[in-house]
């Protein structure tokens, strides 16, 4: 019985990629196999709720008090039926424990050919970095991938627990500090889908989310060889473009009006001698920036908290360059 | 046959009942009586449930439409942390056990008491400041961990965590001595003829619970206290950085708030096995399968805790563990809800207010139980697992099955405790609009859930435009659910407010109930009983009964 339900499960395994009722659109080998059974399970379930509520409501409406003589049955149980509706439900949680397990394995482990994309999660974005092709995607530009490839999700974060949620792909995966955790797929469809933060991680936990783009072989090689070259953008642009996508703006106004939030604001504030906690001023200068990018809390400015996460090894020396004068620009 | 008129003489009736055999706010705030304590603790549990209401309200106005546009993200965070950590700490956990248990167990048991009426009291002194520390962290910062406290949000988080947890360390407390009273209670103080097989369930329901009560707290206790000092004085033990480990937190957690879980549900069951029996005339289908399998569920849910962690990192032969025994918890509930369905097979139904909410509490917690399966399921888990699929599945157990339960033994017993009726008809009225709008209210939040909305999301509105679509048309709608249930459940606090101006008298037995509790007055003396009663039959042994046509 269950090696036939198993094999029912692998033959619907490729038509599953329609948004149903219940599920999101699938687009991915994992969520053709995740599909079917939560199909089944639902079916089971449907039909065992009704199958309840129908003798329930029969009960209800045929034994209905009709006058204060009714007299009711003795009975107190039997002992054959208790079995049978032990044991049916019984044999029917193996079947769904037993194809449970076998899907999670191949949720867990990732084919040996698949490509590697390390992932950090931080208060409150996601960075994507291409190990060999040098390139990082940040908050506001999308995560692309080729269609038909394995792709490996190695994950760890920066600051508390987060979660990598693709509903598109049924795959989901916390991130810890000081751990890796792997995620893996293989898209089958063409398109875009979200990318969401799951475990709850504070203020902001609602915008931790991103896109994935599914692309072409062809085209993925495109998009390759443009995001590696980074574009032609001044460096106060890219600054500007690294200030949304390392999440800098949740904490920094860039405002005229100088709105204060977790962190100092950044108008106007090149150029300035500051105060810091232990009483000493330092002059807002290039040197002063880069330091704070890469051990920001060695010197805080007085009247905030030592809050922000250090970026050292993270930028490139041209990008930190560009946060450097986009912070000049401000004024 | 023994009726209740032979046990209850009318001529030791102006013997006062326990309402106003003393007075004034002394005799109550330091009474012994288990009556008077279940009452505060009523009164208590009401209040806060009043309470987590309306922020489950707020949280709904803010969900009806994509953008955070009704509060901040901050006051979001806090709000459904709070609407939890009130409902779970001072609402469902002592809902049961400690307002209804505490006045009903000892009648039931035919005794005059709890074995420890002082501890009794203590129980709830210490419930009333665990209380009072939740509420000072409301007032001093809030709290935005979500109830569960996981690290490292908890320990860098700058709301009252310390407040919050030294709250519920000490209503831990609380909730041990109350276990530890009613085992006691039920080993040594039975009334003659009261054998284990003659306790009604719900007592065996109360015996389950309070085991569990006492073995898990503690755990729930030193998970805290640890906690505490990883924030008071950076001990690391949850700590990454310094080599501890972020995820025993949550095994920690798990270890006590699973089997809490059954903390909720069990005395629920307990209720529900009391009320289709009285109010159909018929003996409980099979006494021996429902007892027993609570004790199951107890023990079984002690080794279930990892099933909250399939994607957090834990082993994968660990997961398969808990996935299995996960299972091993669904056949005993499986077996409870047929057993009660088959007690109504060839009874005589009334379909009163108490009836109805049981019967409710068998639709609802059956959804609940089958969705639980989704979630048991590995592969499927993967996909639900902290989305509002959860959401709707922990709703419909914990206030589809366990407040509704609630609910429905509160109205069950409520001329025992007042002498009063409510209005039938408000009750009805009432009973509707509770049940469609959970019913609304919560399947929304499964369509929304199985199609991949994220928990406790103060705004959908940075994604694809056809999902913000999908999930705002499904939150919308379970808000619309949520303000039909919120009115539903004021019309009940009226009704039966005005019973105990209003109310006709009850007379001791409103149901023809046969367990002992319905042998004395409504509302009872102060000690219970007249002399020492004795159990001569079982818990269902209805006039009704038809013993010849068998």
């Amino acid at each position: 019985m269950i090696s036939q339900l198993l094999l029912a499960a692998t033959q619907t395994a490729e038509q599953s990629t329609e948004a149903t009722f219940w599920l999101p659109p699938g687009a991915s080998t994992t969520s053709s196999s995740v599909d079917p059974l939560f199909n089944f399970i639902m079916g089971v379930s449907i039909f065992f709720f009704v199958l309840v509520m129908a003798v329930l409501a029969y009960f209800v409406i045929k034994y209905r008090k009709r006058s204060d003589d009714d007299k009711t049955s003795p009975i107190s149980g039997n002992h054959r039926l208790e079995i049978v509706w032990s044991l049916i439900p019984a044999v029917i949680l193996v079947v769904m424990f037993v194809w449970g397990f076998k899907g999670f394995i191949n949720l867990s482990v990732p084919p040996d050919n698949a490509m590697e994309i390390r992932v950090i999660g931080q208060k409150w974005f996601w960075e994507f970095s291409y190990p060999i092709d040098g390139i990082t995607v940040r908050k506001g530009e999308k995560l692309v991938v080729p269609i038909n490839k394995p792709v490996k999700l190695v994950m760890s974060s920066e600051d508390v627990l987060h979660a990598m949620f693709i509903p598109a792909f049924r795959i989901k995966r916390d991130v810890l500090p000081n751990r890796y955790s792997v995620i893996w797929f293989e898209a089958t469809k063409l398109g875009e889908y979200d990318i969401f933060c799951a475990e709850y991680c504070g203020d902001e936990h609602s915008k931790m989310t991103h896109t994935i783009k599914v692309v072409s072989a062809a085209e993925y090689e495109a998009w390759k060889v443009e995001a590696a070259s980074g574009g032609d953008m001044t460096p106060a642009q890219l600054g500007k473009k690294l200030f949304t996508g390392l999440g800098c703006v949740a904490c920094h106004s860039t405002s005229k009006d100088k709105k204060k939030m977790v962190g100092p604001p950044l108008f106007g504030l090149y150029g300035n001698t500051e105060t810091l906690t232990d009483g000493k001023t330092v002059k807002v200068d290039d040197k002063y920036i880069r330091s704070s990018l890469i051990e920001p809390n060695s010197q805080i400015v007085k009247g905030f908290a030592p809050a922000m996460p250090p970026y050292k090894g993270r930028l490139k020396e041209k990008e930190m360059a560009g946060m450097i004068e986009y912070i000049k620009s401000l004024k | 046959m023994t009726t209740a008129a032979e046990t209850i003489d009318p001529a030791e009736g102006n013997e006062p009942s326990y309402l106003s055999a003393t007075k004034g706010l002394r005799s109550w705030l330091f009474t012994v009586d288990h009556k008077r304590i279940g009452i505060m603790y009523l009164v208590a549990v009401l209040l806060f449930f009043m309470v987590g209401g309306l922020l489950a309200i707020g949280i709904r106005i803010e969900l009806a439409t994509a953008p955070g546009d009704f509060v901040s993200a901050q006051t979001y965070n806090k709000l459904f942390t709070l609407h939890g950590a009130i409902m779970v700490f001072l609402v469902i956990i002592p809902a049961i056990p400690a307002s209804l248990g505490n006045f009903i167990l000892p009648l039931q048991l035919g005794a005059k008491d709890v074995a420890f009426p002082k501890l009794n009291l203590a129980s709830f002194h210490i419930y009333v400041v665990g209380a009072l520390f939740l509420l000072y962290a409301i007032v001093s910062g809030g709290l935005d961990t979500g109830w569960t406290f996981y690290t490292p949000y908890s320990t860098s988080t700058d709301t009252s965590v310390i407040a919050a947890t030294t709250g519920a360390f000490i209503l831990g407390f609380s909730s041990i001595f109350t276990g530890l009273n009613f085992i006691v209670t039920i080993h040594k103080m039975r009334a003659a003829g009261m054998t284990w097989t003659r306790m009604p369930l719900f007592i065996w329901s109360l015996y389950a619970t309070s085991v569990i009560q006492i073995l898990a707290t503690p755990v729930l206790a030193i998970t805290l206290l640890l906690l505490t000092m990883e924030r008071w004085l950076g001990i690391g033990i949850f700590d990454a950085s310094m080599g501890g480990d972020p995820v025993l937190f949550q095994h920690f957690f798990w270890f006590y708030s699973h089997p809490a879980v059954y903390i909720m549900i069990l005395p629920g069951m307990g209720v529900i096995s009391e009320l289709v029996t009285t109010h159909s005339r018929k003996n409980i289908f099979g006494y021996r399968a429902i007892a027993y399998s609570s004790v199951a569920i107890a023990l079984i849910g002690f080794l279930v805790w990892g099933h909250h962690m399939f994607v957090s990192g834990q082993s994968m032969i660990a997961s398969a563990i808990f996935s299995f025994l996960t299972f091993g918890v669904a056949v005993p509930t499986a077996i409870k809800v047929f057993s009660w369905v088959a007690t109504l097979y060839k009874g005589s139904i009334r379909l009163t207010t108490p009836m109805l909410y049981a019967l409710a509490f068998l639709f609802l917690f059956t959804i609940g139980g089958l969705t639980g399966l989704f979630l048991g399921t590995l592969a499927t888990d993967v996909h639900l697992h902290d989305t509002y699929f959860v959401v709707a599945h922990f709703h419909h157990t914990m206030m589809g099955g366990g407040l509704i339960a609630f609910i429905a033994g509160l109205h069950h017993w409520w001329p025992k405790m007042t002498g009063r009726l409510y209005s039938e008809l408000w009750g009805k009225i009432a009973f509707v609009l509770v049940f469609v709008g959970f019913s609304v209210t919560f399947f929304a939040q499964f369509v929304a859930g199985t199609n991949g909305m994220p928990r406790r999301y103060h705004s959908y509105d940075s994604l694809s435009p056809a999902m913000r679509d999908l999930y705002e048309y499904w939150q919308s709608i379970s808000s619309i659910g949520a303000y039909v249930l919120g009115v539903g459940m004021f019309i009940i606090l009226f009704y039966l407010i005005h019973s105990l101006i209003r109310g006709k008298r009850s007379g001791p037995n409103p149901w023809g109930g046969k367990s002992l509790e319905w042998e004395t007055a409504s509302p009872p003396i102060e000690h219970n009983f007249h002399g020492h009663p004795i159990c001569k039959h079982g818990p269902y042994d209805f006039d009704e009964i038809d013993h010849q046509g068998a």
